[in-house]
């Protein structure tokens, strides 16, 4: 990345450039826009028209709130254990800047080229529901522990088959880099046609749908929202909390939907690249400089799809019941995605 | 100079002592697996405040109860002190999302105990802005049941059809959710011109929303799968609890006020149904609830039809003085059996009123229905018995 700029930075100029930039590509788009976009379509498909009074058609709809928030009283309760309080919000904040780090937005442009990078993320992925079971358990508030709990064994069911779902996509490209992910799926061919590049939706498809399943559980959205559960929990782990670490949850929420969906872009639509037969390029080396620039819009735009279908589910279906959530991962999603990574094996050794 | 050291009468001791042991109590109680979880009263599933006092084990309830009067106002006192024509400002307000009514059959007592009969237009519009006003309170039901179990978007469905009934209510009372329309004898005005026009459009858009309901909640196998075998009340249990309406048709007893009591009202003049379910589930309460909207609509659609003409108000003097006696007059409203038993002596006002509201009873079942259920269940066997806080309380 450093070298396109043409200027000999320092080692730790370029760790701050990559901070900056890491702090700027998850900010803006994926809190703003993701936010602005998603309320929007929330609104429509609810037959209303959402905000509408801050800037252009609510489009600053984000700083507004950020601005109510950091107004409010910051509250912690009396019996609550301050220390573990405070540092929940941050846990889950800190858990999806984790996760942008390894996501590649272009040929040169990434933040760290890891070579076990999906299984960072699946790590990093799982300390946000540490920050939950802490902010349920240091609330001191009985529906706040309910929530956390529920969380936590929300997390158990969901994470192994999201797990197993990327598996599929490990054993296809061969490689658990998100970089050469990206150029396994760009530059392969599905049964010897190359005109679409080989993007995992379609050999992996399965895989995809656990893996959105799962998504949608990781993040506590609709219909396996009960760490929530606003009806029932009245706000679940969220509760106690007020002001700046209200906030810190709650643009988090959406924050991490949006850097799931990139993840999920990056592994099953081919993330930042297009077809490389398009172009004639071969391999990631040959890829012209301009997609360091095309592909961020690329990847935005590929975001903005997947995160449209998780919002899309979230505001249309009822939530599920606890044991059901539960029923549903052991017996359907774990046996399905053991099917795929059978099946994903067998075309890999076969062909 | 702790609290013990001082000088203390036995019975300040004993009264000290005893408060110790209930925090000991309190201490132990936390301390073991079971866990009390107050419900209320400020909770956003209980759209009022009522307070679920839950005895659980894990998230199983073992012990749950309703515990209301938190929203009381008295109206039964109230009444005594009020002429009969300012009684109806006070009752419409008992169930709020279905006002008219809650008019009706305090009026029908009283016109009951005068021996007047509204004349038959009168009691057709009446009958036509009960049905509206049910359309109003149901369809409100329908939406918020998608919110109890996470779904957020019916209720904006329901808030936008909702409007169109209440405009019409507006439009031929005045008042869009407290009408105060209901005269002894009849009604305070007619019809405004372009009304009946406007009613059946909006019915068509109302049979819409209840095809758009059924779609996005009923078909849904997640919704079925929280509601179907869930709260299941069995028809004698809810005989002996005293269920009405929606909640015991849907236990499969086949019981509506409307058709089965003769009233002076217009419910007798159109073709409906009356649905039963046998399930006695969470599902068939709900079910019950849509197919009703839906024959609401039907009556409305017919009786615009059939509207007689004629004058709205019958003979009655300026000043109402009720002649002593003492009358009953129950009706099938939009939550269940509403009925007034009204007494009078002969003079302004009536002497006592005793309301019967439905869903005091219809949330009497809960502790019968919320044993062993998961915390999530509590608030769907709470969402589909369906109670407004106001006609609870009174």
């Amino acid at each position: 990345m450093m070298s396109m700029l043409a200027v000999e930075v320092p080692y730790w100029g370029q760790s701050l450039l990559r901070v900056l930039g890491g702090v700027v590509a998850v900010l803006l788009p994926a809190g703003t826009i993701v936010y602005v976009f998603l309320f929007k379509m929330m609104s429509f498909m609810q037959s209303r028209l959402g905000p509408m009074e801050a800037g252009p058609y609510g489009s600053l709809q984000l700083v507004a709130e950020v601005g109510k928030w950091l107004q409010k009283e910051d509250i912690i309760p009396e019996r609550a254990d301050a220390r573990i309080f405070k540092m929940a919000p941050v846990v889950v904040l800190v858990s999806t800047f984790l996760l942008i780090a390894v996501v590649p937005f272009g040929p040169d442009a990434w933040f760290t080229n890891f070579e076990v990078g999906i299984f960072y993320a699946l790590a990093v992925s799982s300390l946000s529901v540490l920050g939950i079971l802490m902010a349920g358990w240091a609330s001191a508030n009985k529906y706040s522990l309910l929530g956390g709990l529920r969380a936590a064994g929300q997390l158990i069911a969901y994470e192994l088959p999201m797990v197993l779902a990327v598996i599929g996509v490990v054993i296809q490209a061969g490689t658990m880099n998100l970089q050469q992910i990206v150029v396994a799926q760009n530059s392969g061919s599905i049964f010897g046609f190359d005109g679409l590049g080989n993007p995992y939706i379609l050999t992996q498809f399965v895989g995809f749908v656990v893996f959105m399943i799962a998504i949608q559980a990781e993040l506590t959205q609709a219909p396996f929202d009960m760490p929530i559960a606003e009806s029932e929990l009245v706000s679940g782990y969220m509760t106690e909390y007020s002001g700046f670490r209200f906030l810190i949850f709650f643009i988090g929420e959406f924050a991490t939907a949006g850097v799931f969906s990139l993840l999920t872009s990056v592994l099953f639509l081919g993330g930042w690249g297009v077809p490389f037969t398009w172009f004639g390029w071969t391999d990631v080396d040959s890829v012209a400089n301009w997609m360091n620039v095309a592909g961020p819009i690329i990847m935005i735009t590929k975001m903005m799809l997947i995160a449209f279908i998780i919002m899309w589910v979230r505001f249309s279906s009822p939530r599920f019941r606890e044991d059901q959530l539960q029923r549903f991962a052991w017996k359907v999603l774990i046996p399905v995605s053991l099917g795929n990574i059978a099946l994903t094996s067998i075309f890999k050794v076969v062909l | 100079m702790s609290l013990t050291d001082r000088v203390l009468g036995d019975r300040q001791r004993l009264a000290y002592i005893a408060s110790q042991a209930a925090d000991v109590r309190l201490n132990v109680e936390l301390e073991t697996e079971g866990m009390t979880l107050n419900i209320g009263p400020q909770h956003p599933a209980t759209h009022g405040t009522l307070r679920i006092i839950a005895r659980l084990d894990g998230e199983q309830v073992v012990w749950a109860e309703p515990s209301c009067g938190y929203m009381h106002r008295g109206y039964e006192k109230l009444a005594e002190v009020r002429t009969y024509p300012q009684v109806t400002t006070l009752v419409n307000r008992i169930d709020w999302l279905g006002s008219f009514a809650n008019e009706v059959p305090f009026i029908l007592a009283a016109e009951k105990l005068m021996e007047v009969e509204a004349p038959p237009r009168a009691q057709h519009i009446r009958t036509i802005l009960f049905e509206l006003s049910r359309i109003a309170n149901v369809s409100l039901f329908l939406g918020d049941l998608g919110v109890q179990m996470g779904a957020i978007t019916p209720v904006f469905f329901a808030f936008r059809d909702r409007e169109y009934v209440l405009n019409l209510i507006e439009g031929a009372t005045g008042g869009r959710f407290h009408p105060n329309f209901d005269r002894i004898g009849g009604l305070k005005d007619d019809l405004p011109k372009g009304w009946i026009a406007e009613t059946k459009a909006v019915m068509k858009k109302l049979r819409t929303f209840c095809d758009q309901i059924e779609d996005l909640l009923f078909g849904n196998e997640i919704f079925q799968s929280r509601t179907r075998g869930i709260g299941v009340i069995p028809k004698d249990i809810a005989l002996q609890f005293g269920l009405s309406g929606a909640n015991l048709r849907a236990s499969g007893v086949d019981w509506d006020l409307r058709r089965d009591h003769p009233l002076p009202m217009a419910w007798n003049k159109a073709d409906w149904k009356v649905w039963t379910h046998p399930d006695g589930d969470s599902f068939a309460r709900c079910w019950v609830r849509l197919q009703e909207t839906r024959e609401a609509t039907k009556i409305v659609d017919q009786l615009l039809d059939t509207i007689p003409s004629g004058p709205i108000m019958a003979k009655v003097p300026k000043i109402i003085k009720v002649p002593e006696g003492e009358a009953w007059v129950s009706t099938e409203n939009p939550l269940g059996e509403m009925g007034y038993y009204v007494v009078s002596r002969g003079e302004l006002g009536p002497f006592r009123v005793k309301i019967r509201s439905a869903s005091f009873n219809n949330i009497s079942v809960a502790p019968w229905a919320l044993r062993g259920v998961y915390v999530p269940d509590i608030i769907t066997i709470l969402a589909s018995l369906y109670f407004i806080l106001g006609d609870i309380d009174r």
